[in-house]
């Protein structure tokens, strides 16, 4: 006989301000197998476990029900708590009268009757629980860091400095990532590559890491601890180990008009190529696409001009099969394609460039030699005109709806750093708000505005075009004087919206870790757990959360690690218990379930099986419940009802859609 | 066409190839021939092979393929998809089958022939593309076209799909037939309230006789969910609505990315339900979301439902299309 005890929280006014806590007691208390039913302020405070505790003694429940916030936050507090009074943890249900029920009401009388609904749901679950054990599983001591930007390096440090290996999988031929394409940093402007490369080369010398680059994450399996992954390391062409970086190769290349990727194709490259001169590791690649040798089969040049005999055409692609406890996500974010803002005039004029084009061209190492010219005809420009916003803030659909957060504060730094440069320039830029929230962000562009004399005009450009002396002419709005502008100009900057790199979508699905609307991978709790994805074992850091600066993006690449490190100092995990079973009687052997299972948990096996009476061999599923994390893919792909899960199994689950429609 | 098939057959025994043959007998009325079981020379007597042999025999060979010795069956082009998504499904060794793909003008709908007047049929003959009857009240001629099933308008071509050998009659080359959807469309376009109307109209009329799961090669299962008192369905049977809301719906979307469109459960509804509109739909849908597929078109393919790719339609896409 069942004793089920139901426990209602007010959780302050949170629930109590628009569910009638008493009425659901006294309601529940009808239901039947309750025993046992009352309600308290804060259940999840000690003295509402200790509630919690004496009933299941003095009752001797055999069950509980605990309405209150959604699962995600308490679960594990009550299941402790029931744990500690002598009731197996998994007899514990939570029906979710908070997240799902009185925030979303304003109205008392719907309020209350939906709580009654979810309890009576929840009770009807909880008649159906059995008593799980979870188990244990391991933890390999070794991290993988997705992506080799600032992000990265700095999570990969941390990792390695406090003791565990690290890997590190970027998909360009060099580390480095966006800062590495910088000229100089806000709010300090000191140079990027002087802060940066000597990271890059800490990464490179450090023992516990291990670099993979110009290599992608192709597949992964497993799950929190023990996760494999299949790394394709792309063939470089190139013996890294025999490689000198001499750079004669690139000299000597006679294919050379490959767009540069690391100048943002504001010049080109040869075919063998590193990214940039710091590149670490300083060891090209050949770009089979560019590659004379690989396009029709003659050439050889760098073969022959390479004295340490590095060349090697006939490589192949890599697969490297590793194992990891924690992979972290550090994938960046790149400037948002400028085809649908065709007013800007992007397309259409050399003059007119993305800010980090302009960083390029500011850059010494850049395409101009850190000359800012106009593209079009190689003249120093006279006035400038910055567009903030360009595809931030923008709720079409051809833009972004967040702010892009970065681009306030370059632009006050490119503006100053141009005023610097050449005295006799104008800066304009044409902005929204400014927003430069951080530590000495504010002074920095204060500094831009009264001592620099960049000329801010709040409002927005409505179109760039071509003046007949071959300039520039912008027009636009100045809404504080309320007057249409309209300028000529020699250069014009957007500071165009960043989104998340393209190819995180691919790799949150292979990590089975959730993405927004917006392509940023999602946190497991907004303020509370913003460094981990909601999948365990996954942990971001950088852009690929949302937009960041630099320091920003270091403080949270060191957050991400101290939770690897965390994770990986565990000698053993507590597996989850709710795991999948087939009924071998039911099972149709159709291998549908298999083929659903990300994990790799489902085999077959012939089994011999009494059905009426009848002994037949037949090929049922069978579970390996160390590998199944208890998604539930197998039980819906079931066509039978054969697979069922612990914890939230068909039965139960009908049980409550039952109690709800009743 | 009907002597050659037995001809073989025989032989087929003769030569212990088979040691039985799953095909199709004579019934009591000139147009309801059912599938029958062979398993010896003088028993194929009673084999028939006509445009009433709509019955799709795959199904059969779960069992079949359980016992000692091989089994001779007969599959028109549209069957063997049944037969292959059986095979990907461990459900039949196709080790254990002689195949002879047989080909297939278009099965017969007795009904069309009497909703056009023809009444007291006391036999039909075939002749190519005509169609005679004999009736108490009036002979009757049709065209084929005219009087074929409706899954047959949206024929799949001549093509089988597996087989061990032809008969003469196969014609590998026939296309297949355009608007296979276009009956799938007229219902998409109403709004949903008309639409659940229709569905309500049409499945109203269940008797729940369960012809349609019997028939069907996706039905499978050992143990049907419908039949496990494992999750109380049995009881919930009982409620009124539940072939309007819920069998048929269910068992669409059990058979989905699975259900070949052999047109069956429709064939054998004996209440003239269009079963097959709703796993049509599904396939569209498949199609339009996952690229083409069709079950059954062999045995080794990934199907999209159960198949996961990166290209994958998003889920967002999905609802929006409601």
């Amino acid at each position: 006989m069942q004793r089920i005890g139901v426990f209602v929280c007010h959780c302050g006014t949170n629930i109590a301000g628009t569910v009638d806590v008493k009425r659901v007691v006294e309601a529940v208390k009808k239901e039947p197998g309750v025993v046992y039913a009352e309600d308290y302020q804060y259940m999840c405070s000690e003295a509402g476990q200790q509630k919690i505790a004496d009933a299941v003694k003095n009752e001797h429940l055999t069950g509980i029900v605990i309405c209150s916030c959604s699962p995600r936050m308490h679960e594990g507090t009550f299941r402790k708590a029931a744990e500690k009074a002598g009731l197996n943890p998994y007899l514990v249900e939570i029906a979710n009268i908070r997240e799902q029920c009185s925030w979303i009401h304003k109205d008392m009388e719907e309020g209350t009757e939906k709580a009654v609904i979810l309890a009576r749901a929840a009770i009807a679950k909880v008649m159906l629980n059995a008593p799980l054990q979870p188990g244990e599983s391991r933890v390999v001591k070794r991290a993988l860091v997705i992506g080799g930007g600032i992000a990265g390096i700095q999570t990969a440090l941390d990792i390695a400095d406090a003791g565990y290996e690290v890997d590190i999988v970027e998909k360009t031929p060099s580390i480095g990532g966006r800062m590495s394409q910088l000229d100089k940093t806000f709010p300090t402007l000191d140079c990027s590559s002087c802060i940066l490369t000597p990271k890059m080369g800490e990464v490179n010398a450090h023992e516990k890491i291990n670099i993979y680059t110009y290599s992608e994450v192709e597949k992964v399996s497993g799950f929190v601890g023990d996760f494999s992954v299949d790394i394709r390391k792309k063939a470089r062409y190139v013996d890294m180990d025999k490689c000198t970086g001499c750079g004669l190769c690139q000299e000597k290349c006679p294919s050379r008009k490959t767009p540069n990727e690391f100048n943002r194709g504001l010049n080109t490259r040869p075919a063998i190529y590193t990214p940039f001169a710091q590149a670490v590791p300083n060891v090209p690649v050949i770009d089979t696409e560019a590659c004379i040798k690989f396009k029709t089969g003659k050439c050889g040049v760098c073969s022959k001009v390479c004295a340490a005999g590095a060349i090697d055409y006939t490589q192949k692609d890599e697969i490297i099969t590793r194992e990891y406890g924690a992979i972290v996500v550090a994938t960046g974010f790149d400037t948002i394609n400028l085809d649908k803002f065709d007013e800007y005039y992007y397309n259409q004029s050399k003059d007119v460039i993305t800010a980090l084009e302009l960083e390029r061209l500011m850059n010494a190492a850049g395409p101009t030699g850190g000359n800012v010219v106009r593209l079009s005809n190689g003249e120093h420009p006279k006035n400038i005109v910055f567009i903030q916003c360009v595809g931030s803030r923008d709720v079409t659909c051809r833009g972004k709806s967040y702010c892009s957060k970065i681009c306030c504060m370059y632009t006050a730094k490119q503006a100053m750093l141009l005023k610097d440069h050449y005295p006799d320039v104008d800066v304009h830029v044409f902005y929204i708000d400014v927003r430069t929230p951080g530590k000495n962000f504010d002074e920095f562009y204060r500094r831009a505005v009264e001592e620099y004399d960049v000329d801010y005009i709040k409002g927005q450009v409505g179109k760039v075009s071509e003046a007949e002396n071959g300039r520039l002419l912008v027009q636009g709005v100045d809404l504080i004087d309320n007057r249409q502008i309209k300028m000529e100009a020699d250069l014009v900057v957007l500071a165009t919206a960043i989104e998340p790199n393209k190819d995180v979508r691919k790799i949150a699905t292979m990590l089975t870790a959730s993405i927004d609307n917006n392509n940023f991978l999602t946190e497991a709790h907004p303020k509370l757990r913003p460094v981990e994805s909601p999948t365990a074992g996954i942990f971001l850091s950088g852009v690929c959360q949302g937009p960041k600066d630099i320091p920003e993006t270091v403080a949270q690449a060191g957050a991400a690690a101290i939770k690897v490190v965390g994770l990986l100092a565990k000698d053993k995990l507590v597996t989850n218990p709710c795991t999948a079973q087939s009924n071998p009687l039911f099972c149709n052997g159709c291998s549908a379930c298999e083929k659903v299972c990300p994990y790799g948990a489902i085999s077959y096996e012939e089994q011999q099986v009494m059905d009426g009476g009848v002994r037949e061999n037949r090929r049922v599923a069978v579970v390996n419940s160390a590998l199944c994390q208890g998604c539930g893919a197998c039980t819906v792909a079931c066509p039978s009802g054969a697979m069922d899960l612990k914890g939230f199994s068909n039965r139960q689950i009908l049980a409550e859609v039952d109690a709800i429609c009743r | 066409m009907q002597e050659e098939l037995i001809r073989r057959a025989k032989e087929l025994l003769g030569d212990g190839t088979v040691v039985r043959v799953m095909g199709w007998r004579k019934g009591d009325l000139s147009f309801n021939p059912e599938p029958a079981l062979f398993e010896t020379e003088e028993s194929l007597a009673e084999f028939v092979y006509d445009g009433f042999c709509g019955a799709n025999l795959s199904k059969y060979m779960i069992k079949l393929s359980k016992l000692e010795g091989k089994t001779l069956v007969f599959l028109k082009p549209c069957d063997t998809y049944s037969f292959n998504q059986l095979v990907k499904e461990h459900r039949v060794d196709r080790e254990k089958a002689y195949i002879i793909g047989v080909g297939c003008d278009g099965s017969l709908d007795v009904d069309a022939m009497k909703e056009k007047g023809a009444k007291g049929i006391q036999e039909i003959t075939e002749d190519g593309d005509t169609v005679t009857v004999r009736a108490i009240y009036g002979d009757k001629t049709f065209d084929r076209e005219d009087v074929i099933l409706e899954r047959c308008r949206a024929c799949k071509g001549g093509a089988h799909m597996v087989y061990d050998e032809l008969a003469s009659n196969a014609d590998e080359e026939k296309p297949a037939r355009d608007g296979r959807f276009s009956l799938v469309e007229k219902i998409e376009v109403m709004d949903p309230k008309e639409r659940f109307a229709f569905w309500q109209n049409e499945l109203s009329r269940c008797i729940r006789c369960n012809a349609c799961r019997n028939v069907c090669p996706a039905c499978s299962c050992i143990k049907c969910v419908f039949d496990n008192d494992r999750y109380d369905t049995a009881q919930k049977a009982n409620a009124d609505t539940f072939e309007e809301q819920m069998f048929h719906i269910i068992r669409a979307f059990h058979v989905a990315g699975r259900c070949t469109d052999c047109g069956e459960c429709s064939r054998v509804c004996p209440e003239h339900i269009p079963l097959h509109l709703l796993n049509r739909k599904f396939i569209k849908d498949i199609n339009t979301f996952y690229g083409d597929y069709q079950a059954g078109a062999d045995t080794d393919s990934r199907a999209p439902l159960t198949n996961f790719t990166t290209e994958d339609v998003e889920p967002s896409i999905v609802q929006e299309r409601g």
